[in-house]
């Protein structure tokens, strides 16, 4: 029987049967499952996801009509990770005119709102600019980020060196502190911006340290929505799982710690937000197929339990795709493919 | 990356109508399928036409949507005049619209 090409979740190459492929789609909708509480994937789904995976093809694509919205994180920043000298405002027309975006976002090479805030005159100017010039919609993006409060690089004492010394009270308040901080400089920076004609923010990585920069971001997003009722806020999150730094913050009345993305939409729901970007984890030791069918299982019942667009983050080392910088092309395009015709999300 | 998503899944962007359905989903928090509904239903096209490349480069230079060959096309909106022209065709508002009718309505006035 003839061997499937395929790969891991690090990139590598490998080959699996047929019956080892149809074991992994399995292994990996029971994985979500059992993690999340959701339900697995159907028989005519893991068969289709199976028709994907076993394509001999170098590059596979939706059907004609399942198109979907693509909004791209850190756009600009990725223009100058790959070392081509051009202006911010360059790069925005790169996206618009050659890669066929659906949208952009204008953002510092420093992500981060706290960061942003000090110069942000400058970002709003040069934002303003590139809304004369671009057509297609345009977000404001940075992280949150909430680390980047602790000493030394901020004011708060830091909670990592805290936790271990048995000190979890003391941890708590720093996170509580850091919070207070981050949730100012997200709306001051998330109003200038708004102020200056971007079409939307969008909060990247929510929740990389854990419950409290997410509550920090759910509390923005209530702020900056009620400040401007007419604001589109994407939030994306940085993992599948929301850890538990500080484990008793709550978000209207539910524990945020512990969180999949279909209980964590109903949190964005309810903050305002217009969109939510789910982040499913790629294990390394698993093969591709394994990893998307467990993304997709995560996806599939953020999406059932939404009643606002999902674009799902599709990067490397998310959503099936392979965590490596240079994500190969018949990896990239079978998540792709798999994660917008099995989940029916809305956009990437 | 970028374009094997783009190429595998994604709308198209300007060189169709993804610009005009992500804006939909962007100003009235629609799911895909209601905002492709609403943009074909608003410029009399099927569904299945908006990310073609041919109809809707088309359509757009007939309604001077902003394209992106715009060299080929001098005299055509581009950036905020395209973005004035599709906040009326969709029925909606584009923050950036709006804030440059504030700053060119005011009245000058020399003191």
């Amino acid at each position: 029987m003839q061997k499937i090409y395929t790969r891991m979740g690090d990139g590598s190459v490998t080959e699996l049967s047929e019956s080892e492929l149809k074991q992994d789609l399995e292994e990996g909708t029971r994985d979500a499952a059992e993690r999340g509480k959701v339900s697995p994937l159907s028989e005519d789904e893991l068969s289709y996801l199976f028709d994907i995976y076993s394509a001999p093809y170098r590059f596979v694509s939706v059907e004609h009509g399942n198109e979907v919205v693509l909004s791209y994180d850190a756009a600009t920043l990725k223009i100058r990770r790959v070392g081509v000298s051009t202006h911010r405002i360059q790069s925005l027309q790169i996206y618009e005119k050659i890669l066929g975006a659906d949208t952009a976002e204008f953002d510092h090479v420093d992500y981060s709102f706290k960061s942003v805030k000090p110069i942000i005159a400058y970002e709003q100017t040069e934002l303003e600019q590139a809304l004369l010039m671009m057509t297609i919609p345009m977000f404001y993006g940075a992280m949150p980020n909430l680390g980047s409060y602790t000493q030394p690089d901020g004011p708060c004492p830091n909670y990592a060196d805290l936790m271990p010394q048995g000190k979890i009270s003391e941890a708590r308040a720093a996170q509580e502190e850091a919070m207070e901080l981050a949730i100012k400089d997200m709306v001051a920076v998330g109003s200038a911006m708004y102020e200056s004609g971007a079409d939307g923010i969008n909060f990247d990585t929510t929740a990389a340290a854990g419950d409290p920069d997410f509550l920090a971001t759910l509390r923005a997003t209530e702020l900056l929505k009620r400040k401007y009722p007419q604001m589109c806020i994407e939030i994306g999150m940085a993992g599948e799982f929301i850890l538990g730094m500080h484990g008793e913050l709550t978000y209207d009345g539910v524990r945020l710690a512990g969180l999949y993305p279909h209980r964590q939409v109903e949190l964005v729901e309810k903050a305002g937000a217009t969109i939510f970007g789910p982040a499913i984890n790629t294990n390394t030791d698993k093969s591709c197929a394994w990893n998307t069918a467990r993304a997709v299982t995560f996806t599939k019942a953020c999406v059932k339990n939404s009643h606002i667009p999902i674009h799902a983050n599709m990067g490397m080392g998310v959503g099936g795709l392979p965590v490596v910088d240079q994500p190969p092309t018949d990896a990239v395009s079978r998540a792709s493919k798999a994660m917008v015709e099995v989940s029916r999300l809305d956009g990437l | 990356m970028a374009s094997a998503h783009s190429t595998a899944s994604g709308m198209g962007g300007m060189r169709t109508a993804g610009d005009l359905v992500a804006r939909m989903q962007m100003s009235r928090g629609m799911k895909i399928k209601e905002a492709k509904e609403y943009v074909a239903n608003k410029l009399k096209v099927s569904v299945s036409a908006l990310s073609d490349p041919v109809l809707m480069s088309e359509m757009r230079e007939d309604l001077n949507l902003g394209m992106v060959s715009t060299s080929l096309f001098p005299g055509s909106a581009k950036g905020i005049e395209a973005k004035f022209r599709i906040a009326e065709l969709l029925d909606i508002e584009i923050n950036c619209v709006n804030r440059f009718k504030d700053r060119i309505g005011g009245k000058l006035r020399v003191l």
